[in-house]
């Protein structure tokens, strides 16, 4: 058990034919075989990952630096920057409250129906993002069920910024949740109840014990969380209807400026999306790189 | 030790404070973000009579949509299977230059927002894109075609496989096919009757997920796909098409049968998934 430790703990990379050393030579796939499958995944891996993503600078950067950060600095695409930056500063804290608050509730305590409650919560990954647009509609239109009484009342929600916000808070809804709730539900109860045992108040007990415990695990899910809320397209689109400058996000102003055949600026706009998802890898890999550091201090300690 | 867990286990429920409050904002939040929008749109389909809604969802063009979406997301999760598998597998078991690397951008469709996806691919596969153009000579036209929405899928698809059979095949015991290879197996049996049984719950729950994504995907497809009626349109884009012609009844009814099939694959995904536990957990023991 300990030399499987060991060697898993060893930092990866460290020799080039590691697993070579490790396993049996019995066990491992002729040459040719293991040439063969690397080489179809990377082929793979070039022509779905590494070109496209080399693809969106190459066309955004084909016109040259002035036309890019002309594109971008352009008062309509300046105005879609600013909502999607809006948009996600609202919908990313709701769900990260509702999470924390899902995550204490379901992992802390047990009660009947919690699978129930826990797919609930997963129903919105499993919608069509146009649907999670349409039902808002279905709401908040002018056909829709409160649609009357918010024309009465001059209160504009659908084409607006609420509207815009409402989906994405939707189309994002469990990412922090799902995150945390297996996260706490590892870590059990025992440290809390010490805690407040203690003499600890409940928020002290969150603030001092369990936090510290699941930040990572946060940091992920709110990671993830934005990302989506900043690139979301078919849901934003639904409601959005489309106002230039009003209530365009970054996403629908690309479409806008491609539609348009204005391939070097939709281009250049969609470059800062791919910026963004570049660091949400970069971050992502850097937490996970975290939780499982934390999660290894405990055996080593116990090894000690 | 044994004597603060006991009481700990037996009065668990009343020693943490907050369940009232967390729970109850929890059951809040999800019904008005989530449960009563959904609820609102399965409402709505009972003001059409049961005949218009038949009528709705069974027209011609929406017959073809339905085919085109399910027919190109069950191809696509059929790839991402198979070269997903691949991926994972060389992923987990080889070393060699760029994997870390690789390994960190397997999560790219997730991070990527899908219209970037979309105007990306259809640029890439276009007849003088860097990949049209070698495709073109070849009489292999992807961009504005049916072709062009399984490859929007695929890529969309691409880490759902990778991920979900990478901690298996990281947990799964080498023990396992050593036995095997000394008892004589070829890699290749060994891989059939050891490995993939092994990690059969971990591909089909990758498939169920990349298909279930699929089915639902708008952004990344709607570019690429040419969106010709009865043609290469999607059943999410004919929704959208409804709406704007303010034929909410239509676009509602549509949506419902959407939404039915996704509730039956989380359904089965959830299944898939219990059974994958229920499977690592007698491995274990």
């Amino acid at each position: 058990m300990a030399a499987v430790i060991s060697s898993s703990a060893a930092p990866a990379g460290a020799g080039v034919h590691r697993p070579a050393a490790r396993v049996p030579a019995a066990v491992m796939e002729p040459p040719w075989a293991r040439a063969v499958l690397i080489g179809i995944a990377l082929v793979f891996l070039a022509l779905f990952l590494i070109v496209p993503l080399a693809a969106v600078f190459a066309e955004a950067l084909r016109k040259g630096w002035d036309a890019y950060f002309a594109a971008i600095r352009e008062d309509d695409a300046l105005a879609a920057i600013r909502l999607t930056l809006l948009t996600a500063a609202i919908a990313v804290p709701a769900n990260l409250l509702f999470g924390i608050a899902a995550s204490w509730g379901i992992a802390k305590f047990s009660f009947r129906g919690k699978q129930v409650l826990l797919t609930l919560i997963d129903l919105p990954f499993s919608v069509s993002p146009v649907i999670a647009g349409l039902v808002y509609v279905l709401l908040f239109g002018a056909q829709g069920w409160l649609g009357p009484w918010l024309q009465d009342h001059d209160i504009k929600i659908l084409f607006a910024v609420p509207g815009i916000v409402l989906a994405t808070v939707f189309v994002t809804f469990p990412f922090v949740a799902r995150e945390l709730i297996p996260l706490m539900e590892s870590q059990g109860t025992e440290e809390e109840e010490a805690a407040v045992v203690l003499g600890a108040s409940g928020w002290r007990t969150f603030w001092h014990v369990t936090l510290p415990n699941i930040k990572w695990g946060l940091l992920y899910g709110v990671i993830l969380c934005n990302a989506r809320a900043m690139g979301e397209f078919g849901a934003v689109s639904v409601v959005s209807g489309h106002i230039r400058g009003e209530t365009d996000t970054i996403p629908l102003h690309v479409e806008i400026l491609y539609n348009d055949y204005n391939f070097a600026a939709a281009f250049a706009v969609a470059s800062l999306l791919a910026l963004l998802a570049l660091m949400t890898l970069a971050l992502q890999s850097f937490v996970e790189w975290r939780l499982r550091s934390q999660h290894r201090e405990p055996f080593q300690e116990q090894e000690a | 030790m044994p004597s603060l867990a006991l009481p700990a286990r037996t009065r668990a429920f009343r020693v943490i404070p907050g369940f009232g409050l967390s729970l109850g904002f929890t059951l809040l939040y999800l019904s008005l973000i989530v449960l009563i929008p959904l609820a609102a749109l399965f409402l709505k389909t009972f003001t059409l009579s049961w005949h218009a809604f038949v009528a709705a969802v069974t027209s011609p063009r929406v017959m073809a949509s339905y085919r085109l979406t399910f027919g190109a997301s069950l191809i696509a999760a059929f790839v991402n299977i198979v070269l997903g598998g691949i991926v994972a597998w060389v992923l987990t078991r080889y070393r060699f230059p760029g994997r870390k690397i690789l390994d960190a951008l397997i999560d790219l469709p997730f991070a990527l927002p899908t219209a970037v996806a979309g105007i990306t691919l259809t640029t890439l596969y276009a007849p003088h894109g860097w990949l049209g153009r070698w495709l073109a000579p070849l009489g292999i036209k992807v961009a504005f075609t049916r072709l062009g929405v399984v490859v929007a899928l695929v890529f969309i698809g691409l880490p759902f496989v990778v991920r979900t059979v990478q901690p298996v095949l990281e947990e799964a015991e080498r023990e396992l096919e050593e036995a095997a290879a000394s008892l004589g197996a070829r890699p290749l049996q060994t891989f059939i009757r050891v490995t993939l049984p092994i990690i059969m719950p971990a591909l089909l729950t990758g498939f169920a997920l990349a298909f279930a994504r699929a089915v639902g995907e708008y952004g990344s497809v709607i570019f690429i796909a040419g969106n010709m009626p009865m043609v290469s349109e999607i059943t999410p884009l004919f929704i959208v098409t409804e709406l704007e012609q303010y034929d909410y009844a239509a676009a509602t009814a549509i949506a419902v049968v959407m939404l039915l099939a996704s509730f039956a694959m989380l359904l089965a995904i959830n299944l898939l998934q219990a059974w994958t536990r229920r499977r690592s957990r007698a491995e274990e023991s």
